[in-house]
């Protein structure tokens, strides 16, 4: 555990090597600059920040709206929407924060983090990762196109049927839905694949399975979700615009359909979204808490099973959305016992967090502080998991602010949180520069204070029978006093949140520089500068441990050299690819540079979604064929990339 | 150190490969790769096809589970259970694409171009002339009977065929691109990585088929 690269001065034969080595690397992987540059660039940090900012935006949208419905909510018998708007309100409140903020958030990080991490030059498909960003940003902007019209989703986030179909709602907002999620399907399952390849077969070498930092297998457990339970929402989806556009009868009870049938294929993929969105929270926690505790984290194989096993037993439970719904008795059984089972591996890894603070020396800073909240947080929240397990009490409390409460307290809990200590932790190795710790402290303290004071009323407000998704409430009903706290405590979450805003934008000019590793971390993307070269790393290393920064001095200067293992691998846009179980180098991969056709794709695809939202069918065909010219573009050969 | 060392060490078959390329260890040079079961694009097909498989079964598991809500008689209100001969005539074409691009594939493994265009070719007639007998003689045929909105039988009918069917075009214009290139020489013993992936794709879409079959058509007569 020695210094950061200004405390080892490096010997001049190594200064001469290395400045050979970066002199060659800049001129293969400089993307230039301009507009081009910024539309075809396909650096996974470019892309990775992309995600983060724009995730954070609409983070800050989502806010707003559920900050209207508070307003909404505050006094009995308020008019401070109209009825029509608010069910839009907290309808694009659920899209936004699940799909335009927690899973891109995740997946910057992700795309920042992941090569780092495992000491890759890049994603195992930069191009594929440039169309998810875009794609996002497209989905993101088609659904909120909706506002303009007026016409907004309104039918909830999950947009059951019969209310979804076009009987009942006959206008275009359920069809801004279905075809915004069937585009951010699209755009996460390719980010997903990615971080799979990516994961499997671009680690450094020596990286074995064991010794792979437990963020990652985060992210591949999220990933490995994605691509297992995303297909039933893009299926629900389509066979619900076939009912409503064409007059098929899949959710039609009257010609042989059924609208059981969306619940099932929604929480088929509903119920491990709450895990994509939580495992790689988890997952953050487990990175920041040893650099924080100055110690290995307790327990390293427990967490990685048991978020693979909650990965896992995520997908047994669908059912227990459904508990009211009528289903048999033995359904309701097995699916109250896998839905206790989940709390096993969950447990698991809380108390592996706790031995590890516990047998650690904590320094209580502000990434520190927010996984420290998060675990509080996330401990009640699973505690009421638990509780809706037993059928009986979900049954009495379904449809419930109890609900409300409950899926906040997991949901903030596990993404707010550890994204908020995320920034705090890693910001630095993203922008260069220290956030400021006064006012990270403030921002934590008035986060921690105002979500409890937001949500845990509403515990209350549910078991005195206050339903969700009611515009407003009788005086005489004695709701009126808890509903104004959690309005308060909304606003005072609202504030703790700007604070953290003005920090980061304060940091970016009045920082302290960073350094290549400010906190001593134990992982791989403390090995390189602050933020990092577009190559990411001078060498890329041989691993000999699982925390090879406290345990592989030579790599505190920066670049291993190659008689330590490290391998400069210049002359050209090159990556080692190695094997997936042990990390044994295996071939050199040549990767594709910047290029704008996956931007082009994007365009062409959102001119398909117009189409077919506004049943235009020519320009839907058009953009299909523009789609084709935009692959045939991108899967031209050229040189020696390894698509041909 | 010495431990360490060896569990590091490249893991490489010589003669695989051709090009190599110095990575800057002290006398190590890795093979370039641009194809072959451990190249990235390999492994993101098998993925693709991990998510496709999982869109046809819950398809084909939302089929019976309406099936299994609406209770017998299925098929429901007077349709009659559907005709086999003309499936298993599409089922013979279709699956014998399946050798033919096997074959491409094993060729060019071996450096032959006319085995490669002659196996793309064939695979490729076959194929189509099984989407022509879908939406040309099987669909026609169906529509006299019944039709998508004539209720949710008819939905999944026409969803699941047409949804294959789909998957057939998408895997006939990736063997048209590949095909393009191939006959301009593109692909070679080591490159040859799209011709591998959509060999694989195309085996998803035929393996896809059984399923359809004793799904949509089999399984009514059970």
């Amino acid at each position: 555990m020695t210094g950061t690269a200004t405390v080892t001065a490096p010997a001049p034969d190594e200064i001469e090597w290395r400045g050979e080595v970066v002199r060659r690397l800049d001129a293969d992987w400089s993307e230039g600059g301009g507009l081009g540059s910024w539309i075809g660039t396909v650096d996974h940090k470019r892309i990775g920040l992309r995600y983060l900012y724009t995730g954070l935006a609409f983070f800050a949208v989502g806010g707003i709206e559920s900050l209207l419905i508070r307003l909404q909510l505050a006094g009995p018998d308020l008019h401070v929407v109209g009825p029509e708007a608010y069910n839009q309100l907290f309808s694009m409140h659920g899209v936004t924060m699940m799909f335009l903020f927690a899973m891109p958030v995740l997946s910057g990080f992700g795309n920042y983090f992941v090569p780092l991490m495992i000491g890759a030059r890049d994603m195992a498909f930069p191009r594929l990762n440039a169309f998810g960003y875009w794609m996002l940003l497209g989905a993101g902007l088609f659904l909120y196109s909706s506002f303009l019209f007026g016409d907004a989703p309104d039918n909830g986030w999950f947009n059951y049927v019969p209310l979804g179909d076009s009987r009942y709602t006959p206008g275009i907002n359920i069809d801004y839905y279905l075809i915004g999620v069937i585009l951010l399907g699209i755009s996460s399952t390719g980010g997903a694949i990615n971080f799979i390849v990516t994961i499997l077969k671009l680690r450094a070498p020596g990286m074995t399975l064991n010794r792979i930092p437990i963020f990652v297998w985060g992210e591949l457990a999220m990933s490995l979700q994605i691509v297992f339970a995303l297909p039933a929402l893009t299926l629900a989806s389509v066979l619900l615009m076939l009912d409503r556009t064409f007059g098929f009868h899949f959710y039609d009870e009257a010609r042989g359909g059924d609208p059981l049938l969306w619940q099932h294929l929604f929480w088929v993929f509903g119920h491990p979204e709450v895990y994509i969105v939580a495992l790689p929270g988890f997952g953050i926690a487990s990175a920041i808490i040893p650099t924080w505790v100055r110690r290995p984290i307790v327990g390293y194989t427990y967490i990685v099973i048991g978020e693979l096993s909650v990965a896992l037993i995520g997908f047994g439970v669908w059912v227990h959305h459904m508990f009211a719904v009528g289903l048999p008795n033995m359904t309701l059984s097995f699916i109250s016992l896998a839905s206790f089972m989940v709390a096993i591996p969950s447990a698991i890894q809380v108390f592996a967090w706790l031995a590890t603070l516990v047998a650690g020396r904590p320094v209580l800073k502000t990434p520190l502080l927010f996984v420290i909240g998060f675990i509080v947080i996330f401990v009640i929240g699973g505690v009421t998991g638990v509780m809706f397990a037993a059928v009986p009490f979900d049954q009495a409390t379904t449809d419930s602010y109890f609900v409300v409460a409950h899926l906040h307290y997991v949901l903030v809990g596990s993404a707010v949180f550890p994204i908020f200590g995320a920034l705090y932790h890693w910001g630095p190795k993203v922008t260069g520069h220290l956030l400021d710790e006064r006012l990270g402290k403030w921002s934590f303290w008035l986060m921690f204070a105002g979500f409890n004071l937001a949500f845990f009323p509403q515990h209350l407000l549910g078991l005195y029978g206050m339903p969700r998704r009611v515009y407003t409430y009788d005086a005489d009903l004695g709701w009126s006093a808890y509903n104004l706290a959690s309005t308060i405590g909304a606003f005072i979450l609202g504030v703790g949140i700007l604070v953290t805003a003005y920090n980061w934008v304060r940091s970016r000019r009045r920082g302290a520089p960073a350094g290549n590793d400010p906190w001593r971390g134990e992982t791989l993307e403390w090995y390189t500068s602050s933020p990092p070269a577009p190559y990411n790393f001078v060498t890329v290393p041989t691993v000999r441990s699982r925390e090879p920064m406290w345990d592989q001095p030579e790599l505190a200067a920066g670049a291993q050299p190659p008689d330590a293992g490290g391998r400069p691998l210049t002359g050209g846009h090159l990556t080692l690819s190695t094997s997936p179980l042990d990390a044994r180098p295996q071939a050199v991969v040549h990767m594709p540079h910047s290029t704008p056709w996956p931007f082009f794709l994007t365009l062409a695809l959102l001119v398909v979604a117009v189409g077919v939202l506004l049943d235009a069918w020519p320009v839907a065909i058009l953009g299909v064929l523009a789609a084709g010219a935009g692959l045939a573009g991108w899967y031209w050969p050229r040189g020696q990339t390894q698509e041909t | 150190m010495a431990v360490t060392e060896a569990a590091t060490a490249p893991e490489v078959e010589p003669e695989e490969h051709e090009h190599r390329v110095e990575t800057g260890l002290p006398g190590e040079a890795l093979p370039a790769r641009y194809g072959g079961a451990r190249a990235f694009g390999w492994w993101g097909m098998v993925w693709l096809i991990a998510t496709e498989a999982t869109l046809f079964a819950l398809l084909i598991a939302s089929y019976f589970y309406l099936r299994f809500r609406f209770g017998p008689p299925w098929p429901p209100d007077g349709i009659a259970n559907p005709e086999l001969a003309l499936p298993l005539v599409m089922t013979v074409v279709l699956w014998s694409s399946s050798p033919c691009v096997h074959l491409a594939e094993r060729g060019i493994q071996a450096g032959s171009q006319r085995r490669l265009r002659a196996g793309l070719a064939a695979g490729w007639v076959l194929g189509a002339t099984f989407l022509v007998l879908t939406l040309a003689v099987e669909w026609p045929r169906t529509l006299k009977e019944f039709g998508p909105t004539t209720n949710a039988y008819g939905s999944m009918f026409f969803t699941i065929t047409g949804f294959h069917a789909a998957h057939v075009v998408v895997g006939l214009a990736m063997s048209a691109w590949v095909q393009v290139w191939a006959w301009r020489g593109l692909y070679d013993r080591e490159r040859h990585l799209s011709v591998q992936n959509f060999a694989m794709y195309w085996q998803f879409v035929d393996a896809v088929w059984a399923f359809v079959l004793l799904a949509v058509y089999i399984s009514p007569r059970l």
